[in-house]
């Protein structure tokens, strides 16, 4: 009785330990580059949406460059803006995507019986985020600097600056999609894709805060990101480093991934409530 | 095992109610660590969600369910690496290979020595030229032998089992049963099994639950649960339960906790 089999030492002090494991974290990020590796069809969907945006902007920013003298066109705030918006997009799309893999492949029941503590869960989807926006915006990158004259320098040293604040946001809203998907199925899968786009009329983007009709500017500057693309603005067109606009917008993000956190939680414990967790799938 | 040891599983007045419907209605069983027992029922008797909060995946309306002592709604962090389990509701990732697919959840149990254990573990069900294989590509019966290799990735001492043969043709659900068996057997495991297959139950199991309308009808062995039905088969009492006929046709409560 209770005898090992020959090659198996479970360390279950290891792996009971009720603190955070690297190791899991590992694995999930290895099962997502293992399904990745698996189908090309998903790489070249990574960069598509992107390429295809970046060029479609980069484009009107030509025409409206040429036919207009406005100097903040010819800053490529446009191309910049377009490529900023794309890390906060992609960076929730990658987060959500990776969960929603999960669901569809039925996974996710095998992984809420396993050791994986919702905390590695999580984290394993921030790294993958990155990774999957790391393989989607290199073509887009390449094709803004290489073809349209973008000059990444003159973000160069506010680039980590503006990635984290940006991926901090992408995170936040991936939790509350992912917990809103736990809670509710696949019913709740759009909520994935279009999340963010809620997002983009008051972001700021490709304009000033200003633009906005006044009631409006409250609401655009509780959005982190908001803060992000006006210090993009500032630099590129008046070479001003705004370090005070992105600490507001990182401290603006330390609630935001809170509340995120706190909704994530919330939501798998109302799952858990609800007895949806075992049976979600396609 | 000490006497002193919690049992493999100890459901107090566990229940579930969905929309005020009750789908499990103060229930209340142990499990015997090394044992085997049979959860069974007619479909909707409350089995998959009495599963479900025996592993933590659902919150019990009331009552509660320890598993090796320890609350599943609170300390379920300190046992999952001793349970394993699989069902026909989770599947392994269809385009992960069944190696890959051990790969992560031997990664996630903790197992060392890893790869000699996924070399191990297909050789004994069968599966080692299945090993680079899609798990979408795999047939019904393969596809089980990778779930059940996926649920003994970790040697759990205990085992939870949902239909783990249905869909299966009868040499494979045999060879199944076989293999359970011989892992009981070598590692003196506790298995929950939930199964519609009553010769399966009668084969494998040291007592069964049967369960109806999410409340436990009988709990005891096959044997004396057929002998008190004056019956041939567990099929035959089974059937009994069902249309509320027999020797049992009464709700036991008293013998909830034998």
């Amino acid at each position: 009785m209770n005898e090992a089999p020959a090659g198996l030492e479970l360390d279950r002090q290891r792996a009971s330990a009720a603190g955070f494991s690297p190791a899991r974290v590992m694995a999930m990020i290895e099962r997502h580059l293992y399904l990745l590796g698996s189908s090309p069809v998903r790489l070249v969907d990574l960069a598509y949406w992107p390429t295809v945006q970046l060029l479609t902007w980069s484009f009107l920013q030509l025409y409206v460059g040429r036919t207009s003298q406005l100097p903040v066109l010819a800053a490529g705030t446009l191309i910049g803006g377009i490529l900023l918006w794309d890390v906060l997009f992609r960076g929730q799309l990658g987060f959500s995507m990776s969960f929603l893999e999960e669901v569809w492949s039925r996974n996710l029941g095998h992984l809420l019986m396993s050791p994986l503590r919702p905390g590695e869960f999580v984290l394993s989807l921030m790294i993958m985020s990155i990774l999957r926006l790391t393989i989607g915006l290199i073509p887009a990158v390449i094709i803004a600097t290489t073809f349209f004259g973008f000059d990444l320098a003159t973000l160069s040293f506010a680039i980590p600056f503006l990635f984290i604040n940006l991926m901090l946001t992408a995170w936040s809203v991936g939790l509350v999609t992912s917990g809103l998907i736990l809670r509710n199925g696949l019913a709740a899968e759009t909520i994935a894709w279009s999340a963010m786009f809620a997002m983009m009329p008051f972001a700021c983007i490709s304009y000033p805060v200003a633009t906005l009709p006044g009631v409006l500017q409250p609401i655009a500057w509780a959005l982190p990101p908001t803060y992000v693309f006006e210090a993009m603005r500032a630099m590129l067109i008046a070479k001003s480093f705004r370090l005070d606009l992105l600490i507001e917008s990182f401290a603006l993000n330390l609630v935001w991934i809170g509340l995120g956190a706190v909704g994530f939680r919330a939501l798998l414990a109302s799952a858990r409530r609800a007895g949806s967790l075992l049976a979600m799938g396609e | 095992m000490s006497s002193s040891s919690p049992p493999a599983i100890l459901a107090d007045n566990l229940s579930k109610t969905y929309d005020r419907v009750p789908a499990v209605d103060a229930l209340s069983f142990r499990v015997e660590t090394g044992s085997v027992v049979g959860l069974l029922g007619g479909n909707g008797a409350g089995k998959t969600t009495t599963l479900a909060m025996i592993m933590g995946l659902t919150t019990p309306t009331a009552g509660s369910v320890r598993v090796f002592g320890a609350d599943m709604a609170r300390e379920r962090g300190k046992v999952l690496h001793r349970i394993n389990f699989e069902s026909p509701y989770a599947d392994l990732p269809h385009r992960l290979t069944v190696r890959q697919n051990l790969s992560v959840f031997g990664k996630l149990y903790g197992v060392q020595r890893l790869k000699a254990r996924i070399e191990e573990i297909a050789e004994a069900l069968d599966l080692a030229q299945f090993l680079d294989r899609r798990t979408g590509q795999l047939s019904a019966g393969q596809k089980t032998r990778a779930a059940l290799a996926k649920a003994l990735i970790n040697e759990p001492d205990l085992l939870l089992l949902d239909e783990p043969t249905a869909s299966l043709d009868p040499d494979t659900a045999d060879w199944v049963r076989s293999h359970l068996e011989e892992f009981r057997r070598r590692r003196g495991a506790t298995i929950l099994l939930a199964s519609h297959n009553m010769g399966e139950v009668e084969r494998l199991c040291d007592r069964v639950i049967i369960m109806r309308t999410g409340r436990i009808v009988h709990n005891e062995p096959p044997d004396a649960l057929i002998a008190r039905y004056g019956r041939e088969t567990l099929e035959e009492v089974f059937l009994d339960v069902a249309r509320g006929r027999g020797a049992g046709a009464r709700v036991e409560t008293a013998q909830a906790i034998p």
